[in-house]
């Protein structure tokens, strides 16, 4: 059993987000309308932007504190987006184009210190190729990421965000790309992925059915607050 | 026919390049991907020598890595390396001036690279270096080499600040465009035609072939 906590203040262009939240295990659906400040309460949660207050908490650990007081100085606690140890997955996918398939699901795992050690190597790789071939994207390896579809191309990216075995999985409108047809076949995997795999999710997404579908605990946002 | 001047303004232009490549690269990932204060103050001495007359970064030159020079009385006191009519010269004369080009190119090619890839790489785990190495350098590739060629070709045909620091000494700082400029005067015309020629036909040669590679290696 897993515990997310967060709390994440951050003055926007035209509100301030305010949101204060915690779920245990599951999938936590975030749903609202566009400029809500769905996306930044991500990138706070990843580390990629800084609240100006708040906190984020995985188990009980701290990867941001900046206590009210603190807010317009440096944060008490702030470990950078590479430590915090959680699996991204950006809504236009951000596969790098430069690299193939394979190469940009390996590409967490071979910043893992374990990625040095030969036998831990070994197992890392093996647990890719599980990974790969559970998404039924192991015969695309040698392809050029920029030459797949696009129902492959967000197996690709979901499978690179959970290859490190992540302690906590964002997804930003991950299904938001696709058509209608690759839409049913996606789903179904990732009902797959949710049941086999377990990992506390923060799930992104416009549609009432996918909250439906996926949402163990919910919440609307509005203006950057819960409503 | 002398083939000393092209020699070895092949090799001021080469050396110079890869100075060029190294610090236009350090300069415009600090000064574009860093928060450091006084970037604009940076950026504008970085371009300056695009800016002035060549017969001025030729004296400004002169004045530091002179002899008596703040850097030049260093080289020659510690290292023993005289700077002033020497190949030395040409070459720091070259990469300053083709430095400004580097810097545009490698800093246009960076800020056209979506961020998101550099995010995505963070968030699986990567170091600075890392990000570098394997997503921002290589995404930004195609506008670096765009900039190494066009900074070689500048470095190949720099005249005044290479007049100014290194003169013209056949055989030692002698360059293509000083030795056309010699010759013109001189009236050797079949000389200046044959080094007109081999420039012409080696700048027209880079540019064809940078074009069509830029053409084809296209990620996105």
């Amino acid at each position: 059993m897993s515990r997310i906590d967060f709390h994440v203040i951050k003055k926007l262009d035209i509100f301030t987000l305010d949101v204060h939240c915690g779920f245990d295990s599951g999938v936590l659906v975030v749903r609202g309308e566009s400029g809500a400040g769905k996306t930044t309460l991500l990138h706070c949660i990843a580390g990629l932007l800084a609240p100006d207050a708040g906190f984020v908490s995985i188990d009980g650990e701290r990867m941001f504190l900046r206590d009210a007081e603190n807010a317009g100085r440096g944060a008490q606690i702030d470990k950078p987006a590479r430590a915090r140890g959680l699996g991204y997955l950006f809504q236009s996918y951000a596969l790098f184009p430069n690299m193939t398939v394979e190469q940009n699901v390996l590409y967490g795992i071979r910043n893992k210190p374990e990625y040095k050690d030969h036998t831990r190597r070994k197992e890392l790789l093996d647990y890719a190729g599980y990974i790969m071939e559970t998404f039924g994207i192991a015969g695309l390896r040698r392809k050029r990421s920029t030459a797949i579809s696009g129902g492959e191309k967000q197996r690709v990216a979901l499978s690179r965000a959970i290859v490190t075995k992540p302690r906590l999985l964002l997804l930003d409108e991950p299904f938001s790309a696709l058509d209608e047809e690759t839409k049913a076949a996606v789903y179904s995997e990732f009902r797959l992925f949710k049941e086999r795999f377990r990992i506390p999710t923060i799930l992104i997404t416009h549609s009432d059915a996918e909250s439906e579908m996926f949402g163990d605990h919910r919440i609307h946002m509005k203006a950057g607050v819960i409503v | 026919m002398n083939f000393a001047p092209v020699i070895l303004s092949l090799k001021i232009a080469s050396v110079a390049t890869v100075f060029s490549f190294l610090l236009g690269n350090l300069f415009a990932y600090i000064i574009n991907k860093k928060k450091i204060p006084g970037k604009n103050i940076w950026e504008t001495v970085l371009i300056l020598p695009m800016i002035l007359p060549p017969s001025v970064m030729g004296y400004l030159l002169l004045i530091v890595f002179g002899k008596r020079g703040p850097i030049g009385a260093f080289l020659l006191e510690h290292f023993g390396v005289q700077v002033v009519f020497t190949w030395v010269g040409a070459t720091i004369a070259a990469c300053v001036v083709s430095l400004p080009l580097m810097y545009q190119n490698v800093k246009a090619a960076f800020l056209s690279t979506d961020p998101i890839y550099e995010q995505a790489a963070m968030t699986l785990g990567s170091s600075e270096w890392r990000i570098f190495r394997t997503v921002t350098f290589p995404l930004a590739w195609p506008g670096v080499v765009s900039g190494v060629v066009l900074a070689f070709a500048r470095a190949l045909g720099e005249f005044g600040a290479t007049l100014m620091i290194a003169g013209n000494i056949p055989g030692k700082t002698q360059t293509v465009p000083t030795a056309i400029y010699f010759a013109v005067e001189s009236g050797k015309t079949e000389m200046a035609n044959a080094l007109v020629l081999i420039m012409t036909i080696f700048s027209f040669v880079l540019i064809l072939g940078l074009n069509a590679w830029l053409k084809k290696k296209n990620y996105y």
